[in-house]
């Protein structure tokens, strides 16, 4: 959303940010623009031709996913659409595997079965990376229930666009959410458009997308999602209400993409002007605006920051020099991964036949 | 041996595993304060409370994908569908989400979940609530299916199930809940059926009736008239299991009848019953004395009227002028 008014807050001041120490703050501009990197070496090569498939950039909405998951502990879970690269990186994942995966090549993080789309990491509480629109929502959900049910203090931080909001599965779970009280937060990355229709082209709604939460009797924030003190702040409150109080939470965080809904999308520039794209990336880039604050607050200097930026694209050319070099699967391990017992080789999976070639 | 209901089966069967696991969740529309809508999980929820038995709003969508997610996480839901043909509406989570989770991971999540309730037709509630999609689902690899036709069969298959480490969709019938049968008494140990084991239902020589679900009682039927009336024998095997398939179990006994007649209340297009004869005429081939038959639902939407209904499913009639087309 690019007109977003500069907040009247300053949410620099809210308690969850005052405790960011210096190194925090400096750790959360590496996260930005190791995502941004990683995003711009994919496209390099994904133009190239090193890669199948669709490839959904995160260029211009680093501050949600390094924002909110920055506020994770141990028992809190994510699980994000199809456009996930930049909360695989925020939960902790390698570059290497990351961009493995999307060569599709063995070394990958799915070992080359998922994709672009699909990226996983359950040791570090993530879940995917979900190729159809709004169906994470009830995944999601799910993650809540079994938290409440091993009644453990966290949270599920469920992504999706400003596209999913008219699917009956998002509304189906919002409905069980309230109901049963789970702790997830749905977290709507609004970028204005999903796919090539805008906002106002798409959906229905009085004040904006966030508010359809009040339908379900849920509390709701609207975020301004170029200042990422407040995307954390604001997220931190509705986290602590899943936590504390097992209640669910939709958020509403306005962002901006640079790029086409994928690269794939031919008339990136034609639904909406030159003009506009430029206008968020000059004047409410988050990954700018976060580094000029930090040296407004004398956190770091330029050089500094430069330094930690330069690194970044090594680590994304390297991680493209590893998955170029990495081999592709062999055409035996299709039938991998398909059922848990036949991979474990037990007696179910070696009774009756699981798989009908020839 | 004692006998029980269909339905009270497969509720001894959610009971016991209820007590053995305390990550199994029962999940589904009516099934706890109503008790079921089909009596099934009667008195359930008074056992086991609302963390155990879980009443869902009517959101197959929601609710099964809920439980997909909760399944990443260690729990072991038992979801029930009122019909099976309400898979329509949570198709995406049924097929993209269960089927795939696993190897879009590339093995790092699994989706221990059993999606129950009746498929059948037979009972006047027309098309849209008559779909028999068990071949629909084991064209999806990730996914088990299994489909039995007797109590004991139900319970050892639906408590295998609940164990299974993948996911398995399991096929009731709104005609069998009412039938009853053997089921051995727990205090003799646990009862299980392992997925993709056929088993021979009536020995015979002359020709073989292949089915599952209802359809093999209906063969049963049809095959002692079939030995009364005409002096043919025939061999009943009931598959239980679609997928894993005991694909041995169809060649052995094609190859000791050398005839056979698939039995499938599901429609001939691309149904279980196509799989079947796919199999047989690629490993079995020489062995058959004559063509392959089938006799499936006939190839329409499923009609209303009582008068006629039966009529379009596998009855005993139908298996009976089949047979002798060939036998």
């Amino acid at each position: 959303m690019m007109d977003s008014p500069a907040s009247l807050l300053d949410f620099s001041q809210s308690k969850i940010n005052q405790s960011l120490t210096n190194d925090d703050k400096i750790q959360l501009f590496r996260e930005m623009v190791r995502i941004r990197r990683f995003e711009q070496t994919a496209l390099k090569y994904y133009n190239k031709g090193m890669m199948g498939g669709f490839l959904h950039l995160y260029i211009g909405q680093e501050s949600v996913a390094v924002g909110t998951i920055s506020l994770c502990g141990e028992n809190d879970h994510v699980i994000t659409a199809y456009r996930c690269h930049g909360h695989a990186l925020a939960v902790g994942m390698e570059m290497n595997p990351c961009m493995a995966e999307l060569f599709g090549k063995v070394t990958g993080a799915a070992k080359g079965k998922g994709g672009s789309m699909h990226l996983f990491a359950p040791d570090k509480n993530f879940w995917g990376g979900h190729g159809i629109v709004a169906g994470q929502t009830p995944l999601g959900l799910g993650l809540a229930y079994g938290l409440k049910y091993k009644e453990l203090e966290g949270c599920c931080l469920c992504y999706l666009g400003d596209g999913a909001v008219n699917q009956g599965a998002f509304h189906e779970s919002l409905n069980l959410a309230a109901l049963f009280e789970l702790p997830v937060v749905y977290i709507i990355e609004n970028n204005g458009y999903s796919m090539g229709t805008s906002q106002h082209r798409s959906s229905s709604y009085k004040d904006c997308l966030g508010q359809r939460a009040e339908a379900y009797d849920m509390d709701w924030d609207l975020v301004n999602g170029e200042d990422l003190y407040e995307v954390r702040a604001k997220t931190h409150i509705a986290m602590e209400r899943a936590r504390k109080e097992s209640k669910p939470t939709v958020l509403e965080i306005a962002t901006y993409r640079y790029y086409g809904h994928s690269v794939a999308d031919a008339n990136a520039k034609k639904y909406r002007t030159p003009e506009e794209i430029e206008k968020y990336k000059t004047y409410h880039d988050p990954t700018r605006l976060w580094r000029r604050r930090l040296i407004e607050e004398a956190v770091f200097t330029d050089v500094e920051a430069d330094a930690i930026d330069r690194e970044a694209k090594r680590e994304a050319d390297a991680s493209a020099v590893f998955a170029e070099q990495s081999p592709a699967p062999s055409v035996e391990s299709i039938f991998d991964d398909v059922y848990w017992e036949t991979d474990n080789n037990t007696e179910a999976g070696n009774t009756g036949r699981h798989f009908f070639n020839d | 041996m004692r006998e029980l209901l269909y339905r009270h089966a497969i509720r001894e069967a959610l009971d016991e595993e209820l007590g053995r696991d305390e990550n199994v969740v029962l999940m589904g529309e009516e099934i706890a304060q109503y008790n079921g809508a089909y009596k099934v999980t009667e008195g359930l929820w008074e056992k086991w409370g609302c963390k155990r038995v879980v009443d869902t709003p009517i959101s197959e969508a929601g609710f099964i994908g809920m439980g997909i997610g909760a399944s990443m996480l260690g729990i072991r839901p038992v979801m029930e569908l009122m019909f099976w043909s309400f898979h329509s509406v949570a198709f995406d989570q049924l097929v993209n989400n269960a089927a795939n989770v696993r190897y879009m991971s590339g093995g790092l999540c699994n989706c221990p979940i059993v999606m129950r309730g009746p498929a059948n037709g037979g009972t006047s509630v027309g098309a849209t609530h008559s779909h028999c999609p068990e071949g629909l689902f084991a064209a999806f690899p990730g996914l088990k299916v299994c489909s039995p036709a007797t109590p004991a069969d139900v319970k050892g298959l639906l408590k295998t199930a609940i164990r299974d480490n993948d996911p398995v969709y399991v096929m009731e019938n709104t005609l069998l809940y009412g039938t009853k049968g053997p089921v051995p008494d727990p205090a003799e140990g646990d009862h299980l059926v392992p997925l993709g084991k056929a088993d021979i239902k009536r020995v015979g020589s002359d020709l073989s009736l292949i089915a599952h679900g209802r359809s093999v009682l209906r063969a049963l039927e049809a095959a002692e008239t079939l030995q009364a009336e005409h002096g043919i024998n025939c061999e009943v095997l009931d598959l239980r299991s679609i997928r894993p398939l005991d694909q041995q179990a169809i060649i052995d006994t094609v190859m000791k009848t050398n005839r056979a007649v698939i039995v499938d209340e599901s429609k001939p297009f691309c149904g279980v019953s196509s799989q079947i004869t796919t199999l047989i005429q690629e490993h079995a081939f020489d062995h058959l004395d004559a063509p392959v038959k089938r006799v499936c639902a006939l190839d329409a939407p499923a009609i209303y009227s009582p008068h006629i209904e039966d009529e379009q499913l596998p009855n005993p009639r139908r298996i009976i002028e089949q047979v002798l087309t060939i036998a």
